[in-house]
């Protein structure tokens, strides 16, 4: 009933997503290279008040890593314009103080989304000198294609 | 009581010859009728408000001031993914079930009436505040943004008129089936009812999400669980865009290979891949929320494996749409490992239209397969790759079978004929809208692997290099939409033309036969009291612990912003 070719074809297909799954699942349980989920609950509209958003800026925290506290509001990132040696690894621990935001960097995979409610981390070491464009890519009202800081690396 | 029943029986046979001799009846033609020319006018206003976006995003054009980006882009969503696509789907598959289950019950078209009007009413209930610049809040709508309380309010007339609609659909399946027990149901009614299970039981999610969020937009309930209204979101946005897509697939698998002058695929298999389609569905869903917080590591990798299920039916569509056409050509006298494609007939709208659809569903659905799982999808989340990815899914491979299933659809509804003019004028029609589409598509593809984002006016960022870098890329946005804009112009002409003023005449309904020697397709394909439970069964998997966990560890809730 069934052709070769089909069967060959099924199996083909089967193997090809299987290999998929295996090696999403392989990045992100081995390498740790999963996407960015932390779970940390934050009150949206006590913000300020909460720490570590109480204080937002940029902190060494050991040789070549830096820590970014960082709140998105519409429509800008508050702490803005940072800046790092060039081979240093940056954790930024982000929140939104009103509605969902969208965290990216251009030229890199950090991207991640920012949610009222939820503190989210995501780190990204960063090699190559220049200014990387940081921007909101998850539309959040009428200055949303204005939402944007820069990093610079040195 | 007996001879009764048996007379009805044979009226309703004679009715069902009648129908498929003498085509559709003049009632079941006006609805279907009627549902496709609101398909089309949304697809012009849709189009027109997609050129602007394409020109302003290019930079090449401001907008008005009492009409903004953002308002353009909410209408553009919704009359392109909830209007032009639910329309056109509804109308098609009641011509389908009118026409292989012998016309449609004198209730079951009333109930269609009543989800068009429902529909109707509630769009008109949603774009007013959209004009009014109170619901700029774009197709996902996520909270804690809330636009005026009447685009909830009409999202809600919208959804219970496809409930009728879907609910129609079921009892002139269920009273088919009475009257010829133990027959399968004829596949193209087999595919509409697996579309409107999957409309019905996908839309109840979004359903709640609704009813959550007017008592909050109205300011009667302080705050929302902004995490849940997502995840609700996305069990049904994403299982939307499946819906569509089944259609098409409906078309490629029954439609198509009677245009070609061949046969259907093997009917079994056919039936396990809208099976397998429904069942799989909703859950595929969650893919739109693999960079967000809140959910643990696991449960993202449970749904990529859910997810990047759906793409095996897809695959074995793939082979069986190729195999189908290799054997139809070779009947015809086709030669050699690849000469045979001379022998199909590209210069048949019919057949090139879906036939270029399917094409490109082949790097569509490698998209998709890329979105779905952890690492590339956050490369391309929120960026405009995905919107080139949609264009292309969307655009290309369900609105182009829609166009090609139109240049017959319309003539048999409105008993006229595809004339050759049209027929030539639909040639060029799908030239220049696979150019467009490739143009756009593959630009917004490129520019967003370089990050440029989505859902975006024209920007650039204070003039930053990068963004600036960008540029180049968006001018083709704004080519590839002028000529999808040609295209959306000749397509709406055609389909006015072959309405009201082609010459009249009988088109046939065309719909394959399954091959001479091909065994009988096993019952168990027609217990979907059963796939409804496996599907129940899935969904169940996939939500319940990640729901649970928002609304147990639920932060405190965000009230209503108005941020445009
Ligand atoms: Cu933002």
């Amino acid at each position: 009933m069934m052709h070769r070719s089909e069967k060959v074809w099924l199996i083909l297909s089967f193997g090809m997503i299987i290999g998929f799954m295996l090696i999403a699942g392989y990045q992100a349980f081995a390498f740790e290279m999963g996407p960015p989920s932390y779970g940390e609950r934050i009150d949206p509209q006590k913000v300020d008040e909460t720490p570590p958003f109480d204080k937002p800026g940029i902190k060494k925290i050991g040789e070549n890593e830096y820590e970014v506290v960082m709140t998105l509001q519409v429509f800008s990132f508050t702490t803005s314009e940072i800046e790092v040696p060039a081979g240093s690894t940056v954790h930024f621990t982000l929140t939104s103080k009103d509605v969902v935001h969208g965290f990216q960097v251009a030229e890199t995979n950090l991207n991640a989304m920012v949610v009222p409610g939820y503190v989210q981390k995501i780190t990204q070491k960063f090699d190559k000198p220049g200014e990387y464009l940081v921007l909101c890519n998850e539309y959040c009202g009428a200055g949303h294609q204005m939402m944007s800081t820069t990093i610079t690396v040195k | 009581m007996e001879t009764v029943i048996k007379q009805s029986g044979k009226t309703q046979a004679i009715k069902e010859k009648a129908n498929k001799v003498m085509g559709i009846s003049l009632e079941d033609a006006k609805l279907t009728k009627s549902y496709l020319s609101v398909a089309f006018l949304a697809i012009l206003l849709g189009g027109i408000l997609g050129l602007l976006q394409g020109l302003n995003r290019a930079g090449m054009f401001e907008l008005p001031a009492w009409l903004n980006y953002y308002q353009v882009l909410t209408a553009h969503g919704l009359l392109l993914v909830v209007v032009l696509s639910a329309f056109f789907t509804i109308g098609y598959f009641y011509a389908g079930l009118s026409h292989t289950l012998g016309g449609l019950l004198p209730k079951v078209r009333k109930m269609a009436w009543i989800g068009f009007w429902m529909k109707i009413f509630g769009f008109v209930l949603a774009v007013i505040p959209i004009l009014m610049n109170e619901a700029s809040v774009m197709y996902t709508f996520y909270p804690p943004m809330a636009a005026s309380p009447i685009f909830y309010i009409g999202l809600v007339f919208i959804v219970l008129g496809v409930w009728m609609c879907a609910f129609g659909a079921f009892i002139n399946v269920a009273s088919w089936r009475k009257r010829n027990p133990g027959q399968h149901i004829p596949i193209l009614s087999f595919f509409a009812t697996g579309v409107f299970v999957l409309l019905f039981f996908g839309s109840i999610p979004v359903a709640i999400e609704v009813f959550t969020i007017i008592p909050w937009a109205f300011g009667w309930v302080e705050t929302i669980n902004v995490m849940v209204a997502r995840t609700l979101f996305w069990a049904f946005g994403h299982t939307l865009v499946n819906i569509w897509y089944l259609t098409a697939v409906s078309a490629w698998y029954v439609i198509v290979p009677k245009v070609i002058g061949g046969r259907r695929w093997n009917d079994l298999l056919t039936r396990i891949v809208v099976i397998a389609l429904v069942i799989m569905n909703i859950t595929g869903g969650f893919h739109h929320q693999i960079i967000d917080p809140g959910i643990s590591e696991p449960v993202k990798y449970m749904h990529v494996f859910m997810s990047l299920a759906i793409g095996f039916p897809s695959l074995m569509t793939a082979y069986a749409m190729f195999a189908v056409f290799e054997r139809t050509a070779r009947r015809k006298g086709g030669k050699g490992l690849v000469g045979w494609y001379k022998k199909l007939p590209w210069g048949d709208v019919r057949f090139l239209a879906p036939f270029i659809a399917m094409a490109a569903f082949i790097p569509a659905g490698a998209g998709g397969i890329a979105q779905t799982t952890n690492q590339l999808n956050q490369v391309v989340h929120n960026t405009m790759w995905v919107v080139g990815h949609f264009h292309l899914t969307l655009g290309m491979s369900v609105v182009m079978t829609f166009f090609g299933l139109s240049y017959w659809l319309i003539p048999y509804v409105s008993k006229r004929v595809l004339t050759p003019q049209i027929n030539k004028l639909g040639v060029i029609q799908t030239i220049i809208w696979t150019l467009g589409m490739i143009i756009m598509s593959g630009a917004m593809h490129w520019v967003g692997l370089l990050g440029s984002p989505r859902r975006t006016s024209y920007s650039t960022y204070f003039d930053n290099a990068t963004a600036l870098s960008w540029d180049p890329y968006l001018f083709f946005l704004a080519i590839g939409g002028t000529l999808l804009m040609i295209g959306v112009l000749m397509q709406v002409y055609a389909v006015f033309y072959l309405m009201f003023f082609a010459p009249k005449g009988n088109t046939e309904f065309p719909i394959a036969e399954v091959e001479e020697d091909e065994a009988p397709t096993p019952r168990w394909t027609e217990r979907w009291g059963l796939w409804v439970v496996c599907m129940i069964v899935l969904v169940g998997m996939a939500y319940v612990i990640p729901l649970v966990d928002f609304i147990v560890n639920a932060p405190p809730g965000s009230p209503p912003y108005k941020t445009w």
